[in-house]
């Protein structure tokens, strides 16, 4: 197969994959985006598999020979197996579990950018052509690779509660990670003088465990409220071990790709960095939301009111405007089809509900819109922040439901407050608050909400789900 | 308990102290509510109005009888003898100047709240009736003017001849003050105001009119919120101040009042005679004094040169709906926060500074005046700024570390450049190229698509099963045997399968997803 018509396969996939993109910026091109995308990656993979099987010639001469046939079967037979294995996954996940799937997915990249490397090593050992450089791409593409790989699988266990999500604080722990990346800079530039040699194989073992460990202990520093950070954050290095690859390879495809997650992942890092007022910096320095900060206060914010399900039914048959502010806990209780049967019937009876998203509510970028979506609640009632927050004044009441820090007034009236800055749902403007909470216990920052202790707040304690349908059925 | 709400029995009186509103919202603190028949009507809140809102129609005996009332006026002596002993008293009291009424009310037991004697804190502005009274009484006091004035607001080029606009001249920028200079700029007059506390002057400023300053060393602060009796020297050079700019002026109101004292004397009979025929001056203290010479309580005095005093005292009520409305929002602010319990009990904490000012008998005990609260509105308008300044203001960043590093990054670069491969750089433009257009398609992407976004990222992160197919090209089919052939294999194909995994459940996961988001019936 001629080298011409594969690198023109592979830029019309590129260019997909970048509409595949575009089309998510609105929800009615965003299936048309999926589809393209889905597009974009048959064709890259169907003219790889061809080149593979036929060889590759440029201008009539043979360059690559085609693969031996048993090594065809494998190919098909690992695609089959793995479209299975993902297929299946996909169907079968719960969308409060969407989080730890992204995990998983990305450490499967990690891991096979891991891959990729090892075998270009083998494959130099094989044909016996080392270039220094090339080596050091190599190195670049499995550190990468393996920090991604490691920090998915530990955020994939935090995130399905397998492990503690409570942040591990070595001592000293940012000047290991420091160490790490110094031992992989000179592991790099040994692997670039003499990775040719007896020491290539021991170096390359080297750097993989010092990448897979600063993985591991990168996200296992970094506490469960902090997620989406990391994931958009493993998100972008997972494409950027594929360029890496990439540039191994000398695969412009692969360069582009990467290039494309590499920067989605930063981008939506920084959103969500900007969501809580923090650096980037200070989130992967981690130890934030232990337990130390919690106790350090002990201010008086007064009493706070109890209010009952029925109570609470009256309250929302008599209003004409209600927003509801779901976090975290809704997902943790499985209540958004509660939350859904209680919005449509709010609506029968002519009051007007809408939904306000915090950027860092749940656990995942854009993880309350996919749960709300689930239970079938239209898109169009479901806002961003910047476009709510106005209207609370206006507002007769507010159902808070498992948030707690994206509704803090501290944030926005206590410079003192470990949360100062950060923008938040100002749902106290509303005439009255719900706050639906199983204890008075702090969210993740470790704050205080003053939010509970206000006039014109009522807690509502329980199960989120079995009050909301409580509710319902009151109604 | 019980609220009552009666009629007001004062002639002229066309406000009520509940409306259907508050009505629902104190029954939602847990009381009952009765009003008294026909109580609303002047203020076009009939009866059936309150009725539906939840409240009891009642007669006038059994309005005075509830446990709580609430009313505009301060009860007459036959009202109060229909009170029970023990009840609650909600109106205003005009407790300077009424000793006797205390005396009354204490006698009969009756615990008092005066609505008219709430501290100036800001805490408290939700249920002070002097500002929310004073804004209609500063709006209408306008209207009332143009009303008597023989020409328009704002001037005019018309086929039958240039008008020039009013000029207008407020004295006070309190609240009754300010809403005249809201309302008379809004009618398109040329506003000018004067103060005697000089803090006053940006929001005159801020509401459009020029403030003119008393030529006076002599200047207040008021430390309670309130004007003061001003010194001699003051009062001379204000004199000069008023005979110059009044003569101009086609409209002037005066607003100046101190709590419990003599209205002071700010135009003297030749300051108005000096002013045009036609002319109008509103005197809002015409009910203490007065503040012109000549002006007649609830009258218009129509001078020998032409110029109209009015003198009405009762400019509130002449927008009976909308004061009530205020007035009754103001007695439910102060009923939620005499009801924390939201239990329809209504308790006093007389360590409440604003529950404490505002009680003036409690217990048969005279309670007024109340120990002194002193919050500046100097001191409190720039505490909490300068405190709210500081997390707002961003410093701006040092930019010269921004440039060392700018040039240490091009520095590197081109050293990169120098030692390259012409291929590497190839890859290098491809790969910016990309991370650039990736940054302004991800930039547009909706909030509420970042987790399909992801998922779609992670599909086609999957395209690294190229990069395990190159691999796999590696093999020499002539060296099979060799173990680095069968590490590359083995290693390739579970790249493979891991690749695979991804793009097939991540667009599979994705279609799934945006299967479910759908828009709402319109």
């Amino acid at each position: 197969m001629s080298l011409s018509l594969i690198d023109g396969a592979f830029i019309l996939s590129g260019l997909l994959f970048i509409l595949a993109l575009a089309g998510l910026s609105k929800h009615e091109s965003s299936k048309r985006g999926n589809i393209l995308g889905a597009i974009g990656m048959g064709i890259a993979l169907i003219i790889v598999i061809l080149a593979t099987v036929l060889g590759k010639t440029i201008d009539g001469l043979v360059v690559q020979q085609a693969a031996p046939s048993f090594a065809i079967g494998a190919i098909l037979g690992a695609i089959v197996i793995g479209a299975i294995i993902g297929v299946l996954k996909a169907v079968r996940v719960e969308m409060t579990g969407m989080p730890q799937l992204i995990a998983l997915f990305h450490s499967f990249v990690g891991l096979a950018a891991v891959l990729v490397g090892w075998s270009a090593y083998f494959g130099n050992v094989l044909h016996g052509d080392f270039n220094g450089l090339h080596n050091g791409e190599l190195f670049v593409g499995i550190f990468i690779g393996a920090v991604t790989f490691t920090g998915s699988i530990v955020a994939y266990l935090k995130l399905s509660e397998k492990i503690s999500a409570k942040p591990l604080v070595l001592p000293a722990h940012s000047f290991l990670n420091l160490l790490a990346l110094v031992a992989f800079v000179a592991l790099t530039v040994l692997f670039v003088l003499f990775g040719e040699g007896p020491l290539g194989l021991g170096l390359l073992i080297a750097v993989t465990v010092v990448a897979l460990l600063l993985g591991l202990h990168l996200v296992a520093s970094i506490g469960g409220g902090d997620m989406p950070v990391v994931i958009s954050m493993l998100n972008s290095y997972s494409g950027w071990a594929a360029a890496a690859a990439g540039f191994t390879l000398n695969n412009n495809l692969l360069i582009i790709t990467g290039a494309l997650v590499g920067s989605s992942g930063a981008y939506l890092s920084y959103i969500m960095c900007k969501a809580m007022n923090r650096s980037f910096i200070s989130v992967i320095a981690g130890g934030f939301g232990g337990d130390s900060s919690a106790a350090a206060d002990d201010k008086d914010y007064g009493e706070y009111r109890e209010i009952k399900a029925p109570e609470a039914a009256d309250l929302l048959k008599s209003s004409r405007s209600v927003i509801i502010t779901p976090g975290y806990g809704m997902a943790v209780a499985q209540a958004q089809s509660a939350v859904a049967d209680l919005t449509s019937k709010l609506q029968a009876v002519g009051v007007n509900v809408r939904f306000g998203i915090h950027p860092v509510a749940g656990r995942l970028p854009g993880h309350m819109n996919v749960l709300l979506a689930e239970a079938k609640v239209p898109y169009d009632i479901v806002l961003e922040m910047d476009e709510i927050n106005d209207d609370f004044s206006d507002t007769d009441v507010v159902l808070v439901i498992g948030a707690n820090d994206t509704v803090n007034p501290a944030a926005a009236e206590d410079p003192q407050s470990p949360i100062a800055g950060m923008p938040v749902l100002e749902v106290w403007n509303a005439t009255s608050v719900i706050i639906f909470k199983r204890s008075m216990a702090t969210g993740y920052a470790g704050v205080q909400n003053p939010l509970f202790f206000r006039e014109n707040s009522a807690m509502l304690f329980g199960d989120a789900k079995v009050k909301v349908e409580e509710i319902v059925r009151e109604l | 308990m019980r609220i009552g709400i009666p009629r007001e029995s004062k002639t002229g009186e066309s406000r009520v102290a509940g409306s259907p509103k508050t009505v629902t919202q104190l029954i939602k603190l847990g009381y009952s509510v009765c009003v008294e028949s026909r109580a609303g009507v002047k203020a076009s809140l009939p009866d059936q109005d309150y009725a539906e809102a939840g409240a009891e129609i009642v007669s006038t005996e059994e309005a005075w009888a509830a446990d709580v009332v609430t009313k505009i006026n301060a009860p007459t002596d036959e009202e109060i003898a229909k009170m029970r002993s023990g009840a609650v008293l909600i109106s205003m009291a005009d407790a300077p100047r009424s000793p006797e009424l205390l005396e009354k009310l204490a006698k009969k037991g009756i615990t008092t709240l005066a609505m008219d004697s709430v501290p100036r804190i800001s805490r408290a502005q939700s249920l002070d009736v002097i500002s929310s009274m004073a804004n209609i009484g500063g709006y209408r006091a306008v209207i009332e003017a143009g009303h008597e004035f023989g020409s328009f607001f704002t001037g005019q080029v018309t086929a039958a001849g240039k008008v020039p606009p009013a000029k207008v001249f407020v004295s006070g920028a309190g609240v009754s003050g300010l809403a005249a200079i809201g309302c008379a700029r809004s009618l398109g007059a040329i506003v000018f105001a004067t103060d005697i506390r000089a803090e006053t002057a940006e929001q005159v400023e801020s509401m459009g009119a020029t403030f003119v300053a008393v030529e006076s060393g002599d200047q207040q602060q008021s430390s309670d919120g309130y004007a003061k009796e001003a010194t001699e020297d003051y009062a001379a050079a204000a004199a000069r101040m008023y005979a110059e700019q009044v003569k101009d002026m086609d409209i002037v109101i005066t607003t100046a009042q101190i709590p419990g004292r003599q209205a002071p004397r700010l135009l003297t009979e030749e300051m108005v005679a000096t002013m045009k025929p036609g002319s109008v001056i509103v005197d809002m203290a015409a009910s203490s004094g007065g503040n012109v010479a000549g002006s007649l309580p609830d009258e218009i005095v129509v001078t020998p040169g032409g110029v109209k005093i009015i003198g009405y005292t009762d400019l509130p009520g002449r927008l009976p709906t909308q004061a009530s409305q205020m007035f009754a929002t103001n007695v439910l602010n102060l009923m939620k926060l005499l009801t924390p319990g939201k239990d329809g009990q209504l308790t006093i904490d007389t360590e409440d500074v604003v529950q404490r000012g505002m009680l003036v008998v409690q217990d048969g005990q005279v309670t007024w005046p109340p120990p002194q609260v002193s919050v500046s509105a100097a001191q409190a308008a720039t505490a909490p700024e300068a405190k709210a300044a500081e997390p707002t203001e961003k410093k701006p960043l040092d930019p010269r570390p921004l440039y060392v590093g700018a040039g240490l990054v091009a520095a590197l670069a081109l050293v990169l450049f120098f030692v390259s491969p012409h291929e590497l750089l190839g890859h290098f433009m491809v790969l910016m190229l990309s991370v650039v257009i990736g940054f302004y398609v991800i930039g547009n992407v909706a909030h509420s698509l970042h987790t399909p976004l992801m998922s779609v990222t992670n599909a086609i992160s999957g395209i690294i099963i190229v990069g395990c197919l190159a691999g796999l090209q590696l093999v020499d089919p002539a060296k099979l045997a060799e173990p680095a052939s069968i590490v590359i294999l083995v290693l390739s194909v579970v790249g493979i399968l891991l690749a695979s995994i991804n793009v097939f459940g991540g667009f599979t996961v994705t279609q799934r997803m945006l299967n479910m988001f759908r828009k709402g019936p319109k």
